[in-house]
This record gives C-alpha cells, sequence and structure tokens, in this order.
C-alpha cells in the first residue's frame, strides 16, 4: 500500500483535524484508504500535491454504510461539490464527520435538512414529504395514508404556516428529537473484505470511471 | 513562499531608514523619542518574524513546497488573494505610515502630533488585538460550521497565518518573548489534548465488536451490550479495591495457613478437602482461603507496614457501596441530560418520520426489518390517530387486564411460596447431613431459583397476550412483572438465609461452651486460672471450631451466582445454538418450513438479559462484604459473557420483526439498577449493624458489633481533639437537625425546579405563538 507516511504531510493532517468536529475516532489515514479502496487505479497515494480527484456516485453509493439507506442519494448529492454526488475526499472526509457521533446537533440538523430538501429550494415542502416518506416505507402505503401524514407532519412543525419548512422550523422541530444523535454512522469496515467488494465493483463496471 | 518574500522585502525595505535606530533606548527618553522607539520595535518585530518565516521556509524544503503548491492553488480562488494582498497592503500602509509620521514629527508642534499618532498608534493595536482575537475564535469555532471542507481548510489557513503574523507584534518589549512562549505552550497543550482523546477513544475495549452487532441487529440489542461492557468497568473498579486493599495484604502480610485455627482446614474435614466437588462448592481450601470472610484474622495492625486490616475491610465494604452510588446516580444524571429533557408528544409524527431511520445499519436483512417495521409503525400511529376517539367495549378490557394482574399475583405468589419451601426443606437436608442426599437435593434452592427465573417471564408474557396493551407500555408492564419476580424471590432467600444465621449462631454459643469444656480436658485437670497461655501445642486443625456464618453467607451467594451463570450459558447454548442448528439442518428434512414457522431462529431477548445482568449485579453487592472474591468472579464473568454473547448473537440469533427503539429504556434501567443497589444493601447493612460478628473468625472477631472498629481507630490512632468532634458529630442532638434541614433544602430544590419547569413551558408556548405571528 504504500509509505502511509507521505500520504499527507503533518500540516495538512493538522489542518482537517482543526476543522473537523470528532476527536478522531477514526484516524484520517484510515479514512483515507477506504476513500481509496473504492477505486485504487484513480486515486494517487501520494496527497501532499492535493490532486483533485473526484469519485462517481455509483462507487460512493456502494459502500457497505451506505448502500441500505434510502437516502444515500441525497447524501452523496448534498456533500459533493458539484451537487450530483461526485465526491473528492475532502467532500468524504466531510461526509464522514458530519455523520459521526461527536459532531454536534446544531451541525448535524442544517444538514439532515439539506438531505430532505429533495429539490434544492432550501423549504421542506409537500413534495418533499411524500419523496421522504416513500423512501422510508418503499412505498408501502397508500396515497391516502401518505397524504394523511404528510399533513400531519406540516400540522407539527411548520411554525409559520407558510405550508413548507424552513430551516428553522425543520431545527425547533429536530433539536427535541431523543433519537436524532442516532442519525449518525460511525463505523468504517476496516477488515480485508473492502479490497475484494472494490474488486468485484471495479471488475463489473469497467468503463464508467472517470476522474474530473 | 513568494508571499512572505513580498513581505520580507517590504519590510526590509521599510526598516532600512530606521536600521541605525534599531537599538531601543530606556532611561527617559522624550516622548517623541518614547513613540518612535515604539514604532521601530514593532518595525523590528515585523521584520524578525519575516526573517524566522523565511528561514523556516528554507529549512523546511517539503513544507515550503507545500505552501507554494497551496498558495498557487489558492490563488486561483479569487477572494485568497484578495485577502493576502489586502494584508499585505495592509502592512504596507502601516510601515510606511510610520515612516511617514516619522519624518512628519521631525517637523513642527512635537506635543500635537504625538498625541495624534499615540492615539492612532493605540487605536491601531486596539483594532490589531480584535482582529486577532476574532481571528482566534474563528479557528475554535471551525469545526462547527456548516461549511464545505475545503472552505473551511481555506479559512483556517487564512486565519492562521494572519494570527502568526500579528500576533508576535502585540507582545511588548520583555513581555514579548514570554507572550510567544505562552502562545507555544498553549498550541503544544492543545495538540497533547487532541492526541490524548484520540488515544483514549481508540483504548475503548470491544468497540468493533459492538459496532459490528448495531450494524446487524439494530440500537437496541447493542445498547444491551454496550451496557454489558459498562458494568464491566464499574465491576473493576470493585475488584480492584477488594483485591488490593483487602486480598493481598491479607495474603502477604498476614499469618500464613495452617498457623491460626481459623485458617486451617478442620481435621474432620481434611480428608477430602482437595475434591473437585469439595471446591466446586466453596469448601474445602477454597473455604479457607482469602477469598472469604472467615479466613481474616483480627488482629489490629499487620506487617512492618502497620496495616490496619479490620479498618481496611470495613472502608472497603462501605466504599464499594458509595462507589457503586456515586457511579450509578452520575450516569442517570448525564442519560437525563442527554434525552433532552423528556418526552415531548407534539411531534409525533415529525419524528417518526426524520428520525426513524437507523443510520447504523448496515446489513440488508436488518434494512429489510427496519423498513417493514417503519411502514407498521406509520400504520399504526395513523389508526391511533384515526381512532382515537373511538373505544370499543372498554369494560371488557378492564377486566381481562385486572384478570391478568391477579393471575400474574398468583404467579408471583407461587413462586415466593416455592422457594420458601424449598429452602425450608434444605435446611432440613443440612440437619440430617448433605452426604445421604444426591446432587439434586443439595442445589435444589440454587436450581428452583433459576428454573423460575426462566419460566416465569415466558408465562407473564402468555397472560400479558389478555390486556391488549401498545407494545411499549406491555414491554414496560412485562419489565416490571419480572422485576417483582426477581426481587420476591431474593427476598424469600434472604429472609431463608436470615433463619440459618440465627441456627448457626444458636450453634456457636454450644461451641463456645463446649470449647471450655476441651481446654479443660486438654490441661488434664490440672487448670491454673491465673495462667494466661497454654504451653501444650495443640495443632490448629484439631480446635473445635465455631460455625462462621459470616463464611456461610459469603458462601451461599458465591454458589447462588456460579449456578446463575451455568444457567445462562447453558441456555444460551441450548436455547439459542441447539435450536440454531437444529432449524438450520433438519429444515430439509420436516414437514413444514421450520425457519418461519415454529421453532425458527431466536430472537435476542435485549430485556430479559439486562434484567439478569442487574440482578446478578445485586446479588453482588450483596455478597461482596463477605466474600470478597465476588467482584473478582463477577469480573471473569462479565469477561466471558461479552465474547459468548457476541459470538452467539452474530451465530444464531435473527434480527427482530419489531425493531426497537432503545433511547426511551436507558433510563429506566438504570432506575432499576439504583433500585437494586438500595434493596440490596439493606441486608448487608443490618447483618453489619445487629448482628455480632462470630466469635472467632474474621477480622472483627472479638468485638461486639462490627462497626465497632471505627471507634477502636478514632480512639486509638487519632489525635483526642478528634474523637471528640467526632462523638459531637454523632450526638442525636445535631444529627437530627442536619436530617431536617436536609428535608427542607430538597423541598426547596424540588419547588424551584416545578417552578422552573412551569418557566420552560410558558417559554416554549411564547416561542411558538411569536413564530406563528412571524415576528
Amino acid at each position: 500500500m504504500g509509505n502511509k507516511q507521505t500520504v499527507f504531510t503533518a500540516q495538512q493532517l493538522d489542518a482537517y483535524q482543526d476543522s473537523n468536529p470528532q476527536p478522531m475516532a477514526v484516524p484520517w489515514s484510515r479514512l483515507f484508504h477506504r476513500y481509496r479502496d473504492l477505486a485504487p487505479q484513480l486515486v494517487p497515494l501520494d496527497y501532499t500535491s492535493k490532486p483533485d480527484v473526484k469519485l462517481p456516485y455509483e462507487l460512493i453509493g456502494s459502500m457497505p454504510e451506505l448502500k441500505d439507506n434510502p437516502f444515500r442519494q441525497r447524501i452523496a448529492e448534498v456533500f459533493s461539490e458539484d451537487g450530483e454526488g461526485n465526491m473528492t475526499l475532502d467532500d468524504f472526509l466531510d461526509m464522514f464527520s458530519v455523520l459521526s457521533e461527536m459532531a454536534p446537533r446544531d451541525l448535524k440538523a442544517y444538514y439532515a435538512f439539506k438531505i430532505y430538501d429533495f429539490n434544492n429550494d432550501d423549504y421542506i415542502c409537500k413534495a418533499d414529504l411524500e419523496k421522504t416518506l416513500n423512501k422510508l416505507t418503499r412505498s408501502e402505503l397508500t396515497a391516502e395514508e401518505v397524504r394523511m401524514v404528510c399533513e400531519k407532519v406540516m400540522d407539527e412543525a411548520d411554525l409559520d404556516n407558510d405550508g413548507r419548512l424552513s430551516l428553522e422550523d425543520f431545527q425547533h422541530m429536530i433539536i427535541r428529537a431523543p433519537d436524532f444523535l442516532r442519525c449518525s454512522m460511525h463505523h468504517i469496515h476496516l477488515t480485508s473484505g473492502t479490497s475484494y467488494h472494490c474488486k468485484r465493483l471495479c471488475a463489473a463496471s469497467p468503463g464508467q470511471m472517470w476522474a474530473s | 513562499g513568494p508571499e512572505v518574500d513580498m513581505h520580507c522585502n517590504t519590510a526590509r525595505r521599510g526598516n532600512s531608514n530606521s536600521r541605525s535606530g534599531s537599538k531601543v533606548k530606556e532611561e527617559k527618553p522624550k516622548k517623541g523619542q518614547a513613540r518612535r522607539s515604539k514604532a521601530k520595535e514593532k518595525k523590528k518585530v515585523l521584520r524578525e518574524q519575516c526573517e524566522e518565516e523565511c528561514r523556516q521556509d528554507e529549512e523546511a524544503p517539503k513544507c515550503s513546497k507545500n505552501h507554494r503548491n497551496e498558495k498557487a492553488k489558492t490563488e486561483e480562488r479569487g477572494d485568497f488573494k484578495r485577502k493576502t494582498k489586502d494584508s499585505c497592503d495592509e502592512e504596507r500602509n502601516h510601515i510606511s505610515s510610520d515612516s511617514s509620521s516619522e519624518s512628519e514629527e521631525l517637523s513642527a508642534d512635537e506635543e500635537e502630533s504625538q498625541e495624534e499618532k499615540d492615539v492612532l498608534t493605540q487605536e491601531e493595536l486596539e483594532k490589531l488585538k480584535e482582529a486577532v482575537e476574532e481571528k482566534k475564535k474563528l479557528i475554535a469555532n471551525l469545526r462547527g460550521k456548516p461549511w464545505p471542507m475545503s472552505k473551511k481548510l481555506v479559512t483556517l489557513r487564512e486565519s492562521q497565518e494572519f494570527v502568526e503574523k500579528y500576533e508576535g507584534a502585540l507582545g511588548k518589549g520583555k513581555g514579548r518573548k514570554l507572550y510567544a512562549y505562552k502562545v507555544m505552550m498553549m498550541k503544544k497543550w492543545m495538540k497533547f489534548q487532541r492526541d490524548f482523546e484520540n488515544f483514549r477513544t481508540a483504548c475503548i475495549p470491544w468497540e468493533m465488536k459492538i459496532k459490528e452487532i448495531e450494524s446487524h441487529f439494530g440500537s437496541s440489542v447493542a445498547s444491551y451490550f454496550i451496557f454489558l461492557r459498562w458494568m464491566y468497568g464499574m465491576n473493576m473498579i470493585l475488584f480492584g479495591l477488594t483485591f488490593g486493599l483487602v486480598m493481598v495484604p491479607e495474603a502477604l502480610m498476614g499469618r500464613p495457613y495452617g498457623s491460626m485455627p481459623r485458617k486451617t482446614v478442620p481435621r474432620s474435614e481434611q480428608a477430602g478437602a482437595m475434591d473437585f466437588a469439595v471446591l466446586w462448592d466453596f469448601g474445602g481450601y477454597a473455604q479457607y482461603s482469602v477469598l472469604f470472610y472467615g479466613y481474616y484474622n483480627n488482629q489490629r495492625a499487620i506487617g512492618w507496614l502497620k496495616f490496619r486490616m479490620p479498618l481496611s475491610y470495613f472502608l472497603v465494604g462501605v466504599g464499594t457501596v458509595a462507589y457503586s452510588y456515586m457511579v450509578v446516580i452520575r450516569t442517570m444524571a448525564r442519560n437525563a441530560n442527554r434525552d433532552g429533557g423528556g418526552d415531548d408528544t407534539s411531534f409525533n409524527f415529525s419524528w417518526k418520520m426524520f428520525t426513524s431511520w437507523d443510520y447504523l445499519i448496515g446489513n440488508p436483512e436488518t434494512a429489510d426489518n427496519k423498513f417493514a417495521s417503519i411502514t407498521t409503525s406509520f400504520k399504526e400511529s395513523i389508526v391511533e390517530e384515526q381512532e382515537s376517539h373511538k373505544d370499543e367495549n372498554i369494560h371488557l378490557t378492564r377486566f381481562l387486564r385486572v384478570l391478568a394482574n391477579f393471575l400474574v399475583l398468583c404467579c408471583l405468589a407461587g413462586s415466593g411460596y416455592l422457594i420458601y419451601f424449598v429452602v425450608r426443606r434444605s435446611q432440613k437436608f443440612a440437619l440430617e447431613g448433605l452426604e445421604n442426599y444426591g446432587w439434586w437435593e443439595r442445589n435444589e434452592v440454587n436450581m428452583v431459583m433459576s428454573l423460575l427465573g426462566m419460566f416465569c417471564p415466558m408465562l407473564f408474557d402468555v397472560i400479558s397476550s389478555l390486556e391488549n396493551y401498545h407494545p411499549r407500555i406491555a414491554l414496560q408492564w412485562q419489565l416490571g412483572r419480572i422485576f417483582a419476580l426477581f426481587l420476591g424471590n431474593l427476598y424469600t432467600f434472604i429472609i431463608a438465609l436470615m433463619d440459618e444465621i440465627n441456627l448457626k449462631r444458636r450453634e456457636e454459643e454450644v461451641v463456645k461452651y463446649n470449647m471450655t469444656v476441651w481446654q479443660a480436658s486438654l490441661y488434664n485437670g490440672t487448670v491454673d486460672d491465673n495462667s494466661t497461655t497454654s504451653t501444650i501445642p495443640v495443632d490448629p486443625a484439631d480446635v473445635p471450631r465455631g460455625p462462621c456464618w459470616e463464611t456461610m453467607v459469603g458462601q451461599e451467594f458465591v454458589r447462588l451466582i456460579v449456578s446463575d451463570t451455568m444457567t445462562t450459558y447453558i441456555t444460551l447454548l441450548i436455547g439459542d445454538f441447539l435450536r440454531a442448528v437444529f432449524v438450520r439442518f433438519f429444515n430439509y428434512c420436516w414437514c413444514w418450513d421450520l425457519e418461519y414457522g415454529f421453532p425458527s431462529y431466536s430472537e435476542f431477548d435485549v430485556s430479559g438479559n439486562v434484567l439478569g445482568l442487574i440482578f446478578n449485579q445485586g446479588m453482588i453487592w450483596m455478597g461482596a462484604f463477605y466474600a470478597p472474591c465476588l467482584p473478582a468472579l463477577n469480573v471473569l464473568r462479565l469477561h466471558v459473557s461479552m465474547y459468548l454473547q457476541c459470538w452467539a448473537v452474530m451465530c444464531c440469533n435473527v434480527p427482530q420483526e419489531r425493531v426497537f427503539k432503545a433511547s426511551g429504556s436507558n433510563n429506566f434501567y438504570m432506575a432499576m439498577l439504583l433500585v437494586i443497589l438500595f434493596l440490596s444493601t439493606l441486608p448487608a447493612i443490618y447483618t453489619i449493624v445487629s448482628i455480632p460478628p462470630s466469635f472467632d473468625c474474621g477480622p472483627f472477631s472479638g468485638k461486639k458489633r462490627m462497626y465497632d472498629v471505627i471507634q477502636e481507630t478514632l480512639e486509638n490512632d487519632f489525635p483526642l481533639w478528634f474523637g471528640k468532634v467526632f462523638s459531637y458529630a454523632s450526638n442525636p442532638g445535631l444529627v437530627l437537625p442536619f436530617i431536617l434541614v436536609m428535608i427542607l433544602a430538597i423541598y426547596y430544590l424540588q419547588s424551584t425546579s416545578k417552578t422552573y419547569k412551569a418557566a420552560n413551558m410558558d417559554l416554549k408556548k411564547k416561542l411558538q405563538t411569536r413564530q406563528v405571528q412571524g415576528w
């Protein structure tokens, strides 16, 4: 895997740590190797020159932590620079640090709002709610039930009565939720299973990789 | 880098005029000179800093290359370039303004212009200081800002560079070096703190195991293992206390085995003292060792350290309880804080929608279950919402619930009577001699208690299907009933134990009388009342021994815990593992589908396991005073349990169908633990306070009451005035008013907390109405 020490300079590591909420539950080098394992031929080992490498959404969405998550596409879109799910290393690290257990509540609330805002208009409207609900229940509720639930949610959380949830409404509602801090992923599978997984994926989609 | 070089050049150019005057004249300078020297100092500082940076750059080629690359990269981003250019210009202007003001100063009206410049410089300094503080604050708060990583990195670098550049300039004269040193130490300290945090998080045991379980089974199953790990930590501390302060000193510094009657196996038991069966029962050599109370000598101070053994024994006993209280209450307070203050039902549907997905799930099967349970939960809520005004046949429901409770009470009474009956029977067996009976009779009590603990909860489960409650409420009723069952069993056991203690004490009187007879027989009638020492050597094994009720109590608890552990492991292996093997391999040749019908794979029973853990801990607390080996045994047991149950869960269990929220139950389990702690220390305290210790075994032998050791220590080891103070403090005239004051304080705190809650609700309402009105 090469000499781990030449991946980042000490200053880069310090800079990452200062801008990041979690006190290194997982070392940065592990996260980097995780990122690299998704596509070893695209990601260089030496990041001291800050190369501009982006991994396509298909690779990100197939990570074991994300592949069962119904919101994985939105998560990738929110954290990626280009808004389409193709993530650079910075985006990747950002995603893991916000979704980790150590991130502060307000930060999580802010990003949760962006994830559930499907049309990116800075408001969660009824259509967004319906999409969320259908993703959560895999479209197993009837249309009548979906409509009822969305109405109830709007009743409960919309404080300024404009028919959609703004960031303030959302934060006001979510900060009190007892389960909110469980909306995080923390563990990263660091066993050799990842390399097997990567080989499988690489074999499956040979012609689809590109570096932006 | 190029930027730094530019700064250096400007600074050098600006300073060339004043290089000759760089020496600072401190002895009574004129105002103008003072200001000039101040400015020169500043310039000198800036220059020195620039030079340092240049030097640093040259020394570290990698760094410089990095710097250059970074700067080259960031020069693409317009704002950074603009900012450095601005700061560059700022600095240049600053320096040039200095030189211009210098030339001005040489012209007329020194006083006026000096004051102006003073104010300016002062202002500039203040502004600079503010700016530096702002940047520092920005760096500290950078973690919480919702910016993308690249923006954070850029801002961080800018702010750090700004702070570094101007921090040195703020320190004045001699204080500058100290200030820079302080800043460097602060940085090093923060780095050390961060590294320590990383190390600490890496040190948490079993973290990866638990995370894996969490991803497969969800957080409620993982919460059991987290609870187990927390218990393990607490037990380690208890083990440390008892092992280090009680067992080790006696083993190292006390009299060795065989030197005293209490430390020797009696002649009558020596034949079988090494048998495995006897040892497994904690008799024989195990009984006469540091593991139990009876071995300890009542000598006041032992060894060259003059270690006060009886005092240490007593204080460790009290200390384990005090530490446990502290830890449990602290964890409860922390959990209560984190849960964010109470049950709000005003956001039911919103929370269901936005927080029900468990991001920790990393397994498709669990994900399927989670989807299904979310769908079911939504449907249930919808139905509840629609039918909240319809109550059908409430009389039938009420009747069924009363019936169910009646059945449960019958069950509890029945189990209590069964245990009492079994204990009396075992006492009868003991009187007639245990050798005549087989294995079942000998272990009847423990087996019956374990079996009851296994089957009654299932019975309660069946009965609760009559009640038709919401699943969460049904779970709470179930937990409450199992709690009552275990508690009843435990207290029946204790009452039976008390009976045995009284029996042993009566026996002791008889033995004491026999001792005098036996001693008389030793001298063959030549007893001399004045002689205090016996010149006839007697082997300690032959001395008649009193029945040591404390060791007996310790033994009972140890046996109970060992049998409980064995039962748990065996039910695990049979109930989970063999069942899974059966379902897996016999599915091919069976009439119906074993995996979907009966029996299918078992689910992990979180509440049952947690309750088992809590009661086990209660028994440890009860028995630890009389058997110092109990915490050690428990540590071993928890260690093995962790590995065994982790393996069993991953290998034999399937994720639950109803994936339950764990968060609500967290403080519920802690509250139960607290109640158990309180209830299990009561019997121990009662025995310490009211029953005199045995006359020939244990560290308190010969005293009237066990707590007399405190009195003795106060009299002999502390100065006189201490004893007086203590006796004043234990005067009822002082204690009662103290208790009264505490009651008043509790009342006051409770009423203030009520008012705070009311104020809180008020504010919440105000906030909502304000937002509705759109202010």
